[in-house]
């Protein structure tokens, strides 16, 4: 009976906890839409989470594309296939690697340091100030972010997409023999304008978890420094688990036969 | 006039508030005294809407200060945070002109610049410190930058929270004469919650001692000096024994 108690009360706790976190994303959506609208906070927030992002993004894409180029020309020797390395290389990083590594990457990046950012102001009382200066913390701190967030992380996945597909196709002429004109041609010929799509739709719903995680456990901090690091670790973790949870229903919704 | 009516605000099975009822008079310096954990903070709060009272009223010139007409009082008002809550992103004159760059209170922002330039040289400090980030910044500068951000709109009530904690006592001296100052030379109804006694008397009009979630005591700061109530006295002893459990 404990045991059955013990569940029920997991059960309910993450009843609870997903709709704390459904109402906090109608009362940012709200927010979004009315004025006043904090242009300045989310140029800073574009900055924040696209262009300071293209390092690490576009590192991971690079060697990626490097990494799988080697890889499928070493399995597909084993089929005498080595011609798909191109291709494969385009529609992996595309569809697959490039939205879901880079939706990673932003979530270890940038979760974190919006969740740190928001839940010191929270325990040093600054969301209380902005509401003393009559600002409401859900648009001038929340809604600005997951704007910026549902602009850049696309940008950041076709930046991304396009420089994986370089570090493939640099190993590929490089290492691999492949002549630069034929890998660029199997490149074109292979990839769809849907597969680009997708991706960046997948990275636009990344860009929303990753925010959303950040703001929603930013806002809810604990006090004092443990629960500013508890709050930065729930968003990596929760976002991290939710970028991989959605990149499979989106996979499931474009893609299955 | 700001006037409290019964508030209440329970945390779980502890009684916080148990129908604190204050007034306070226009102009007026009211200053609330009380130990730690005794509900300074959280009365603040349910005044200012930070926290929902369980029971009672805040009224604002008569009017109840609801949901509604909470965005009418805070246009009117200026905070000074504990920790002055500045905003670690924004400079020191951004801070200060917070309310002036956007909101209906919107101004140029060169008229906002010179405005805060103003404001902090009021509080004492240069306008050289106007282009650092809070974090550059001492303690004390830290909250003579907040109390220029208080009073930056020219507000009509003053909340200053706790305005000489973490100072040493020539640093709180100074906050407590620009407090004092800046109240009787803007006419602006001020409420401060301390436990500072030199804040009480350099600052207060009247004070109001919060006991057991209750007003146990108010009065003038003469009539403070003079009561023999053991609760007041205890209190600006600073004695551990008496009526004031000092196991909180």
């Amino acid at each position: 009976m404990s045991h059955l108690a013990r569940l029920g009360a997991a059960v309910l706790s993450l009843l609870a906890g997903t709709g704390r976190v459904v109402l906090f994303l109608l009362a940012a959506a709200h927010a979004l839409v009315r004025p006043p609208f904090y242009f300045s906070e989310l140029r800073r927030a574009l900055l924040n989470i696209g262009y300071f992002s293209l390092p690490v993004v576009g590192l991971t894409a690079f060697f990626t594309g490097a990494a799988l180029a080697l890889q499928i020309y070493e399995g597909g020797a084993r089929f005498n296939v080595q011609s798909v390395v191109p291709s494969i290389v385009a529609i992996a990083i595309v569809r697959e690697l490039g939205p879901v590594l880079g939706g990673l990457m932003v979530a270890a990046r940038v979760a974190s340091s919006i969740a740190a950012e928001i839940g010191t102001m929270r325990v040093t009382e600054q969301i209380d100030a902005l509401v003393t200066l009559s600002t409401d913390p859900m648009r001038y701190l929340v809604a600005p972010r997951l704007l910026a967030a549902v602009i850049a992380v696309p940008a950041l996945v076709a930046v991304g997409d396009a420089i994986g597909i370089m570090g493939g196709w640099l190993v590929g002429t490089s290492r691999l023999g492949v002549p630069s004109a034929a890998y660029l041609q199997a490149t074109r010929d292979f990839l769809e304008a849907g597969d680009v799509l997708s991706g960046l739709v997948k990275g636009a719903v990344f860009g929303l978890i990753v925010a959303l995680m950040g703001c929603y456990h930013g806002m809810n901090s604990d006090r004092g420094a443990q629960g500013v690091g508890r709050a930065t670790t729930s968003a990596v973790v929760s976002s991290a688990i939710l970028v991989l949870a959605a990149n499979y229903l989106m996979t499931e919704v474009f893609f299955s036969p | 006039m700001i006037r409290v009516e019964g508030l209440c605000k329970a945390f779980g099975d502890t009684q916080v508030l148990d129908g604190v009822t204050l007034d306070v008079a226009t102009g007026e310096s009211c200053v609330i005294i009380g130990g730690s954990g005794t509900g300074k903070s959280v009365l603040l709060k349910c005044i200012l809407g930070l926290a929902r009272p369980d029971a009672g009223a805040v009224l604002l010139d008569g009017d109840s200060v609801t949901r509604t007409g909470r965005e009418a009082f805070l246009s009117r008002f200026g905070m000074l945070f504990q920790g002055a809550a500045l905003f670690d992103s924004l400079p020191i004159w951004e801070n200060v002109a917070f309310r002036l760059l956007r909101g209906p209170l919107r101004r140029p922002r060169a008229e906002a610049h010179e405005i805060a330039i103003e404001k902090l040289r009021r509080v004492g400090l240069s306008p050289d410190i106007a282009d650092l980030y809070p974090a550059e910044l001492s303690g004390g500068m830290q909250k003579r930058a907040g109390l220029a951000r208080a009073i930056a709109a020219d507000p009509e009530i003053i909340f200053f929270d706790e305005p000489t904690t973490g100072l040493d006592p020539i640093m709180a001296g100074v906050i407590n004469d620009l407090i004092r100052g800046i109240v009787s030379e803007m006419g602006v109804t001020a409420l401060t919650i301390t436990h500072d006694m030199g804040s009480v008397r350099a600052i207060a009009d009247r004070v109001a001692l919060l006991h057991a979630g209750t007003v146990r005591w108010q009065g003038t700061v003469a009539e403070m000096e003079a009561t023999a109530d053991p609760y007041v006295t205890q209190f600006i002893e600073g004695r551990a024994d008496g009526p004031i459990s000092a196991l909180r």
